[in-house]
């Protein structure tokens, strides 16, 4: 189905609008014909940075990072003024979420929306440079975005004196080279900075001091897509496109991975509930397999259960029910699938791309690891199922430096607090049990 | 199978060969493409991570006589680019076959097939995760989310990305890839 142009009157999927996936990306000739650049010479011809500063903190346009924090209140703390000196806008274009795809589509088919995006962000918090830190196995979003960009250039939306106005912005995008603890904020800009991506420590916050020590706003790629659409349709418009299914405003890129029939992603009103991901646009679980378990958007959520599938997919409504929303991409888990191999699995890529930097983090994601795998061969000790739920304490917000080893006990105490007998089931005295049970009678 | 958590840095690298270690130059196009990423960034120090990888692309992997050669392109200390380059897992530390085979192991491949895909993979290479074939044709790593979760169990050979495989098809997707 083509999403573009007259398709969609009403602008109900402004991200996704010009998305053509059989046609590919638009050019930039192509990308202004649809209104493209229009917010960027709007933002720079009629309105002064505070100004789209203010439009877009009315908006509430909240993080699509997955932490939800206003973007708005976010550029906020950055200090403006004609003696600000060098100041930077990084685009955290480093999708390594387990579950979540949503980026990469929106780079790989809309490059130039994230260029434009770019640019106005930069205007708004008159940033010097931008960098979209890119990861490095998306060598198709890499190269378009470049290809974008040199375009951009040579039209004069980058470079000195932007549209001919004093701001000028140089952009570039940065290829990462793996490792998922760049996704956090400080420790992506450590790498930014070609060092170790160890997190730093917070305050000072990077809208103070980040990039090279300068003042530093970093942004995910679908938070910044929103921002051109805001500036040309106004706050209302966009608190309305959640069609009052949300008190958070605009449409959110879902999607659905794991046993279903038809994973993907979508743009849709945010507050869409999970059932409608799943039964609707995922067409429901695969094999005629019930739900067993979901996960509402990442690794380092907590699952839920089939009962929650009715809630609103937004940040306040699933954080009510001990989730996240994180980055709103589910991943659904069938009734025939453990939840021990599951955890084992997420536990796993944690503890591989553990930083290192501190000890509760570098060593207790391993031991939990360790734990989960004899359960998994059912050679699970009874005071082991004690120590997996000291973990998720020992690992939790505010024992380590950053938040990498608490996303990963999320997951594992909900595992714990809802599907425990699946853990009990991996005792090693179950299958002594078991195993006498299942002997046959002795044969007189 | 996979009993242990598999990093680069773990694996054992091959023993020195009897040759003496031939002194390490750049290229005149690593060079200039190294110069060329100096540009994009106030502080060289930044490009470091791009100048390991421009040096990976030409060579295939990046040696340790290179990296004191790189850090003065630079202009950090070999000790700090050796920190950098052992910690980003795209950054291959001992040589690799022609074709670099990341099998993603996260979750959503993890509910597809990941398990099978990964036993086809090994059977049919001959190698365990983090292994080269002896022809050095291909080397098998797994890696962390590819972010294409919606066609699990998913897979990237070379800058390729595959998906779903199932593991029938293993086989015959490797004979693209001489």
């Amino acid at each position: 189905m083509s999403l573009r142009s007259a398709a969609d009157p009403q602008f109900q999927r402004p991200l996704t609008r010009l998305i053509d996936r059989a046609a590919g990306p638009l050019d930039l000739q192509g990308f202004e014909a649809e209104n493209g650049y229009a917010g960027l010479k709007k933002a720079i011809k009629e309105l002064t940075p505070a100004q789209v500063q203010a439009i877009v903190k009315d908006a509430n346009l909240r993080g699509r990072g997955g932490a939800g924090f206003p973007a708005g209140v976010k550029w906020s703390l950055v200090p403006m003024g004609p003696d600000a000196g060098e100041k930077y806008l990084v685009c955290n274009a480093d999708e390594m979420e387990p579950g979540t795809f949503k980026d990469r589509l929106l780079m790989e088919q809309a490059p130039h929306q994230l260029i434009e995006s770019m640019i106005l962000v930069g205007y708004a918090i008159q940033a010097t440079r931008g960098y979209i830190f890119l990861r490095g196995e998306y060598v198709v979003a890499a190269d378009r975005l470049n290809k974008a960009l040199k375009e951009a250039r040579a039209a004069g939306y980058v470079g000195k004196n932007v549209l001919g106005g004093e701001w000028s912005f140089e952009l570039f995008v940065h290829t990462g080279a793996g490792r998922y603890i760049c996704g956090e904020e400080t420790a992506l800009i450590n790498s930014l900075e070609g060092r170790r991506a160890n997190p730093r420590a917070k305050p000072p916050f990077p809208q103070l001091a980040g990039l090279w020590g300068r003042p530093t706003v970093v942004n995910n790629v679908e938070t910044l897509m929103n921002v051109p659409h805001i500036v040309i349709n106004g706050a209302d418009w966009f608190k309305g496109l959640s069609q009052g299914k949300s008190k958070d405003a605009g449409t959110k890129m879902y999607g659905c991975s794991g046993r279903a029939n038809k994973p993907g992603t979508w743009e849709l009103p945010i507050g869409t509930t999970a059932r409608e991901l799943l039964e609707v646009h995922a067409g429901g679980m695969r094999d005629g397999k019930k739900l067993k378990a979901w996960l509402p958007g990442g690794a380092s959520t907590d699952f839920l259960l089939p009962e929650h599938l009715d809630l609103a997919m937004d940040f306040d409504t699933i954080a009510k029910a001990g989730s996240r929303m994180g980055t709103g991409l589910i991943a659904v888990v069938a009734e025939d699938q453990s939840i021990v191999s599951a955890v084992r699995n997420l536990e796993e890529f944690f503890a591989r791309e553990s930083c290192g930097w501190c000890t509760p983090c570098r060593d207790g994601l391993p031991w939990s690891v360790k734990i989960l795998r004899a359960f998994e061969n059912g050679q699970g000790q009874v005071e082991d199922i004690e120590v997996l739920s000291k973990l998720t304490k020992w690992l939790g917000p505010g024992k380590t430096f950053c938040a990498h080893a608490p996303g990963a006990m999320e997951p594992l105490q909900s595992a714990l607090k809802y599907f425990r007998h699946e853990f009990e089931a991996g005792l090693a005295s179950a299958q002594v049990k078991a195993a006498e049970f299942a002997k046959p009678a002795v044969a007189a | 199978m996979t009993d242990t958590i598999v990093k680069l840095a773990d694996l054992v690298k091959p023993a020195a060969p009897n040759s003496p270690p031939q002194p390490f130059v750049l290229s005149d196009e690593e060079r200039h493409e190294i110069e060329h990423e100096l540009e994009h960034y106030p502080d060289s120090r930044a490009a470091s991570i791009e100048a390991l990888k421009i040096v990976q692309k030409h060579r295939g992997w990046v040696c340790d006589e290179a990296i004191p050669v790189i850090a003065a392109a630079v202009n950090i200390s070999a000790a700090d680019l050796e920190g950098v380059a052992t910690f980003y897992n795209l950054i291959f530390r001992q040589p690799v076959g022609r074709h670099v085979i990341k099998v993603c192991d996260s979750i959503s491949c993890h509910l597809t097939g990941y398990d099978e895909l990964r036993d086809s993979l090994i059977q049919t290479l001959g190698v365990r995760l983090g292994g080269t074939t002896p022809d050095d044709r291909f080397t098998l790593l797994p890696i962390c989310c590819l972010g294409a979760c919606d066609r699990g169990a998913c897979l990237m050979i070379d800058d390729d990305l595959h998906g779903p495989v199932e593991p029938a098809q293993v086989k015959a997707m490797l004979e693209a890839y001489k």
